[in-house]
């Protein structure tokens, strides 16, 4: 067991970045957080803004279907600044839906997800705007989230236990001791271009879809595969709940209402380098169609904004919405021989939170650390006090 | 895109911490219906690295890339080439005014958002109270089911006191946004603390009622409006001090 306290380098400032800064501050941790960027200017800034029930994956992926209704839980008590917290419906429009009914509900059921079927007729009281030749109805507890707001919150809650978070500083190499493990990282400041070095026990790759890139800086490979996907917000809120077509996941599935905005989304594709995704025209039009599914009435309002955002799944064999979206964690002491540096990937906005717990529990036993994770227990700091001055809480 | 790319010269506001600014010229092909945010990040994935900015959610609903563009306040991740240039015309981007530059486009927001804690400004509310007090509710079929919640309108993205003439003149004036919110959660719980908080020279009397703020605010906030709604609320409340008796002096603390 250290006797002096621990200290941690995370780079990446997304959800799992700032959510393990927290983490790791609250145990103890001496963090330094190192973002190229604003942050949550990644993947996470640009998530659709759902908080997952989990009943999207909850026939064809289990294991994240149960992640994210434990977390949905968790984060709607300890984030409730940055959530709102409506509820969602799963509508049939055709048969097919209708026939996919039975198989959602009982996966729902066992994986935990309260579900309702609420039938047609409430379903359409509550939402008028709702296509009204749906063939069923059911009620689940999504949420819809503020991106920004919730990492801020995280890095917030990381600095009242000390965390140091420097954003806009570019890593560019990784500091080795004379083993060859790695006991560091050295940066570029991008306000002043001045190189910059820093040094800890233990440094945490939480890049997301860039997981793999900042990996091979060190030589390592890391089997991500940055997979965007399309999002549309339309200049008006059209529904007060999160509308879900009732089906497997596809393309335009999820209607998400976000203060006056809705958000539908999304398509799914592999690129190889996530740091500029153009925004397809061809797939802004297909989710024109599908967001008219769900509710006629979007045809005639007008389109706010277009945006990609890359998903960070985990290779193998498998593609696109295949893969599981639930997380790993990696120490490349086992993998690859190297101490000193733990990769974490994959996963979900939902589910950061225990993303980061569980990275925090591995570098914990690494470092023979004997403190548990406290994070699902308190609410978060308010998000703007990410800007105070660091102070150690009480 | 149906229409030829458009050749759009951007002229970005450069400033490496504590140095001289410069602008920096860099002609694009553009397609007019990208969005400015979009070019930008372009621009430092395949051009220069070097360029800093600040983003996140590219749909307005976080409010980081608040941007100076043409001169006129805008977030960047909805705002259109086409809306705001020509083919062959000029992109100028600046940061926001009224903010410390960091670096490039890149401001220090951090005294602002303390401000807006101080104001106690709830990012969430009830539906109802999060719409502006003269939009009409919707009709609602079944009471009951229908309290809901949402994330409210204000955004933080600065651009109202980027815009306001009166925050370039006073450093201490608390600007429209912080009084918008101060208004908003008045009007939800009033408190003596808010008053004091907006009603002193460098508050809601500083306002040279320019509406700029309500002009350039993305998100439908109308800081003016609120503005002069809680100048109204303020004098409402001096008045009735005046017939108030002396042991209810206190009652609003």
């Amino acid at each position: 067991m250290s006797v002096t306290q621990p200290s941690a380098i995370i780079i990446g400032a997304g959800f799992t970045g700032c959510a393990l800064a927290y983490d790791l501050a609250q145990r103890g941790f001496a963090v330094t957080v190192v973002e190229r960027g604003e942050l949550a200017s990644g993947t996470s800034g640009r998530t659709h803004g759902l908080l997952h029930s989990g009943a999207r994956y909850c026939v064809t992926d289990a294991e994240a279907a149960v992640e994210c209704i434990q977390e949905n839980i968790i984060l709607r008590r300890i984030a409730k600044q940055c959530i709102e917290y409506n509820g969602g419906y799963f509508v049939a429009l055709d048969d097919a839906d209708l026939a996919y009914a039975p198989v959602f509900s009982q996966g729902a059921q066992a994986c935990g997800i309260p579900v309702e079927e609420i039938g047609v007729k409430r379903a359409l009281g509550t939402e008028p705007a709702l296509n009204p030749n749906i063939l069923a109805a059911y009620q689940v507890p999504d949420a819809a989230f503020d991106p920004l707001r919730l990492a801020m919150a995280f890095a917030a809650s990381a600095r009242r236990y000390g965390a140091k978070f420097n954003t806009y500083h570019d890593v560019v190499g990784f500091l080795r001791d004379g083993n060859g493990n790695i006991c560091g990282i050295s940066a570029v400041n991008r306000h002043s271009a001045q190189p910059v070095e820093f040094q800890a026990d233990i440094t945490v790759n939480a890049t997301g879809a860039w997981a793999g890139k900042v990996a091979e800086i060190a030589g390592i490979p890391v089997p991500v595969r940055p997979t965007p996907g399309v999002m549309v917000a339309y200049e008006k809120r059209v529904t007060e709940r999160v509308i879900n077509r009732l089906c497997e996941p596809d393309d335009g599935d999820i209607l998400l209402p976000q203060r006056r905005m809705a958000v539908i989304g999304t398509t799914s594709f592999e690129v190889e380098d996530a740091d500029y995704i153009p925004v397809h025209p061809d797939q802004v039009k297909e989710m024109h169609k599908r967001a008219a599914l769900l509710v006629p009435a979007l045809v005639n309002i007008k389109m706010r904004g277009a945006y990609m955002s890359a998903r960070p799944l985990i290779g193998g064999m498998m593609s696109g919405r295949s893969l599981s979206r639930t997380f790993k964690c990696y120490d490349h002491r086992t993998i690859d021989g190297v101490d000193g540096l733990v990769t974490v990937t994959g996963g979900k906005a939902t589910t950061c939170r225990v993303m980061a717990e569980k990275t925090a529990d591995l570098v914990c036993q690494k470092l023979g650390w004997q403190r548990v994770c406290e994070t699902a227990q308190h609410p978060l700091a308010d998000y703007h006090l990410y800007y105070q001055s660091t102070e150690v809480a009480a | 895109m149906t229409e030829q790319p458009w050749q759009v010269h951007f002229k970005i506001y450069r400033q490496r911490s504590g140095q001289k600014p410069y602008i920096q010229t860099l002609t694009l092909a553009v397609d007019p219906d990208e969005y400015i945010l979009d070019a930008i990040e372009r621009i430092w994935a395949n051009h220069d690295r070097t360029l800093t900015y600040r983003h996140a959610c590219h749909h307005s609903t976080c409010g980081a890339c608040g941007m100076r563009v043409n001169g006129c306040e805008k977030l960047a991740c909805i705002t259109t080439i086409r809306s705001v240039t020509q083919n062959g015309g000029n992109l100028r981007i600046d940061p926001l005014r009224n903010f410390p530059v960091v670096s490039d486009l890149v401001v220090d927001m951090g005294d602002f958002f303390l401000r807006m804690n101080k104001s106690g400004f709830d990012s969430v509310a009830l539906s109802e109270a999060a719409c502006l007090p003269y939009e009409k509710p919707k009709i609602l079929m079944d009471q009951a089911e229908q309290v809901t919640e949402r994330l409210v309108d204000c955004i933080e993205c600065g651009l109202c006191i980027s815009a306001c003439p009166a925050a370039n003149t006073d450093k201490e004036y608390v600007g429209p946004a912080v009084l918008a919110s101060i208004q908003f959660m008045y009007a939800q719980n009033p408190s003596q603390e808010l008053i004091d908080q907006a009603d002193h020279h460098s508050g809601l009397w500083r306002c040279h009622s320019a509406y700029e703020c309500t002009q350039v605010c993305p998100s439908g906030v109308d800081p003016a409006w609120r503005i002069m709604d809680m100048r109204k609320k303020v004098l409402t409340d001096r008045i009735k001090s005046i017939f108030r008796p002396r042991s209810q002096e206190k009652k609003n603390a």
